[in-house]
């Protein structure tokens, strides 16, 4: 029976559990994200929603527990980070991480899908194909003025665009966006639910962690309520801002 | 690619200092051998072999920057692999001895004999062979590195601890190679050298051919080490640099990239070593110090991290101040170093020719925009 499930899914986790000098993150964790669905994850802190993404992407190993992409073909407790990268899940931090130190166009040239050994990267040159793509991101992420530019000039609202561009140049199945809008300014937040969703549109899965529920509100997908290092609800966010249980986690005591 | 490099790619302080490097590497050998004793431009030998050493130190230097500016890994033990560079020449120099030695013997080194061995360790066998010893020069620095990059990157051993055990193997290379029964001279290290293929190792024609190929050396390896920094893989090394766990989930393997960097590095030092060894006619497990690699950064750091001419800026600027310093005030050169680091840290973070070059740009970006504004 979850099989079934398994095999119809983009990422499939069942009873997934980890624990960290005895500290339970994940107790028995089971998400299942469809192909081309975007979904956003709740929880406060503490709820495992960091491991969970460090699960899926190779950073944690997980103690128990099914982690299947794919429609169950492959599992990603087995790879390492490289390797879950180029099988096509992209991940971006809570904190803006791009290459300082690099131009704005450098940086998602070196995101774009290519041959990712020493070798190869030491021959490469830059073709036209790759150079339209390039195009193409920063016009999505609407950073195509600045592309000369050292990444450390960009505001930190263009630094998370920035990441987020580099991650479609991955050409991922699947997204994984911790906090978009942390410190973003209401507009720059506005501008961030309308890219995440055209990434949707053209798609892409994609799971989203966040705490801003207007911002949850403003995607309007399916919610789950992370607690505990387990799923506390899931529905609608109507639904779930309705469920006592998760009243009383963000609210009660 | 090489090809495409030297036409697009090489920008015009590299260019500069590759002409720099290749005219001092024909211009001082031609006026030590040319020019009579007394002539106002002859260069005496002492400083033709002085300048010399400064320039494998150069090679040495900007094998560090490349591990250090581009990729962070801070080495504190990059003169392991110039050390071992240097003992795989000594070797083949010790080899050409043959039964010109001391005690007379064909096969065995006089430190051999002197301990009563009776045969050569497996270990020397082949390095009578120059093309042997050279394969050897590079081989053993980068299987050290290669070993070493596989345990510690694949393990994610990264920042100070990382400095600190690159610092614990040279010193460990430092105490077993001062061990007499490893064979290598223990102490006293190889020396006493005659030939190099065929030529004097004291000759005038020697000395000049060996200052020569360290001139190229620098210029081969500067011009290498530009052409992987300019290259897409160097983009990654430096994208290593700055976020290193951003770079992996983009789905490059870190490990491996710092593996391959660090081995081509330590063969460069390898080479560098090598050179080294014939022009000062000694090598012994001195050049394991711990300081020596420490100094190395020091030249780096003041040179201008991550710049590679600066490497080489950093090298000879710092030696001839070592040089001039151990023989004007001697007691003092370790305070000058000492507070050198210090004052480049504080004053010149990005050392001499990084320095130079945000002044240039800073002037020129000026010079653009004072038309544009009169407009």
């Amino acid at each position: 029976m979850t099989t079934d499930i398994a095999a119809n899914a983009q990422l499939y986790l069942d009873d997934v559990r980890v624990s960290f000098d005895g500290f339970k993150a994940l107790r028995g964790l089971s998400l299942t994200i469809e192909p081309g669905e975007m979904r956003a994850i709740i929880g406060p802190n503490g709820a495992g929603k960091t491991t969970m993404m460090d699960v899926i992407t190779g950073k944690t190993r997980p103690d128990s527990g099914e982690v299947l992409f794919e429609g169950g073909s492959v599992d990603l407790t087995r790879l390492d980070e490289a390797a879950i990268a180029e099988l096509g899940i992209g991940r971006k931090f809570q904190k803006p991480t791009v290459f300082e130190s690099h131009t704005v166009e450098d940086n998602v040239y070196l995101a774009l899908k290519a041959d990712r050994g020493p070798l190869a990267t030491l021959f490469h040159r830059l073709n036209a194909e790759e150079a339209r793509r390039i195009d193409e991101i920063l016009a999505t992420v609407k950073l195509g003025d600045r592309r000369h530019e050292l990444a450390a000039n960009l505001s930190h609202g263009q630094k998370q665009w920035l990441e987020i561009g580099m991650l479609l140049a991955q050409e991922p199945k699947l997204l994984l966006v911790d906090e978009p809008v942390a410190g973003m300014t209401d507009a720059e937040t506005m501008e961030t639910a309308a890219l995440l969703r055209r990434i949707h549109d053209s798609g892409k899965s994609v799971v989203v962690v966040e705490h801003d529920m207007a911002f949850v509100r403003e995607l309007g997908v399916k919610v789950t309520v992370l607690h505990e290092g387990g799923v506390l609800s899931e529905g609608s966010i109507d639904h779930v801002a309705a469920d006592p249980r998760v009243i009383e986690v963000y609210l009660g005591r | 690619m090489i090809g495409h490099f030297l036409v697009k790619g090489l920008d015009r302080g590299v260019a500069i200092t590759l002409l720099v490097v290749l005219a001092i590497g024909v211009l001082i050998p031609a006026s030590n051998l040319l020019l009579p004793e007394g002539h106002a431009l002859h260069v005496p030998t002492y400083l033709l072999t002085l300048f010399g050493k400064y320039a494998t130190y150069a090679t040495l230097a900007l094998a560090l920057d490349l591990v250090w500016g581009y990729c962070g890994i801070l080495s504190l033990g990059h003169g392991a692999f110039f050390a071992l560079g240097g003992y795989a020449m000594g070797m083949y120099l010790m080899r050409q001895i043959g039964s010109r030695g001391v005690y007379g013997n064909p096969i065995l080194p006089d430190f051999m004999v002197f301990l009563n061995w009776k045969e050569l360790p497996w270990y020397w066998h082949g390095f009578d062979h120059f093309g042997f010893a050279l394969v050897m020069v590079v081989l053993a620095p980068g299987l050290l590195a290669f070993v070493f990059g596989w345990f510690a990157f694949r393990s994610r051993v990264t920042g100070v601890y990382l400095s600190i055990i690159t610092q614990a193997l040279t010193y460990a290379l430092l105490l077993a190679f001062f061990r007499n029964d490893m064979g290598f001279g223990g102490n006293n290290g190889l020396t006493d050298f005659k030939d190099i293929v065929g030529y004097n190792v004291q000759s005038a024609g020697t000395r000049a051919t060996l200052f020569f190929l360290s001139c190229l050396l620098v210029a081969v390896g500067l011009l290498v080490t530009s052409a992987i920094v300019k290259s897409k893989l160097g983009k990654v090394l430096i994208a290593i640099r700055d976020a290193e766990s951003r770079t992996r989930f983009i789905g490059y393997r870190v490990a491996t990239f710092k593996t391959v960097v660090f081995t081509v590095s330590a063969m460069l030092a390898g080479l560098a070593g090598a050179l080294y060894v014939p022009q000062v006619g000694i090598i012994n497990p001195g050049e394991f110090a711990p300081a020596n690699s420490i100094e190395a950064v020091i030249w780096v750091a003041v040179g201008g991290r991550g710049t590679l001419v600066g490497a080489i800026v950093g090298a000879v600027a710092v030696n001839w101040g070592k040089t001039w310093f151990t023989g004007a005030l001697p007691e003092l050169w370790l305070f000058a170093l000492g507070g050198l680091f210090v004052l480049v840290t504080l004053f010149l973070p990005k050392g001499i020719v990084g320095t130079w070059s945000a002044w240039t740009a800073k002037r020129r970006a000026a010079r653009d925009a004072a038309p544009a504004a009169a407009e």
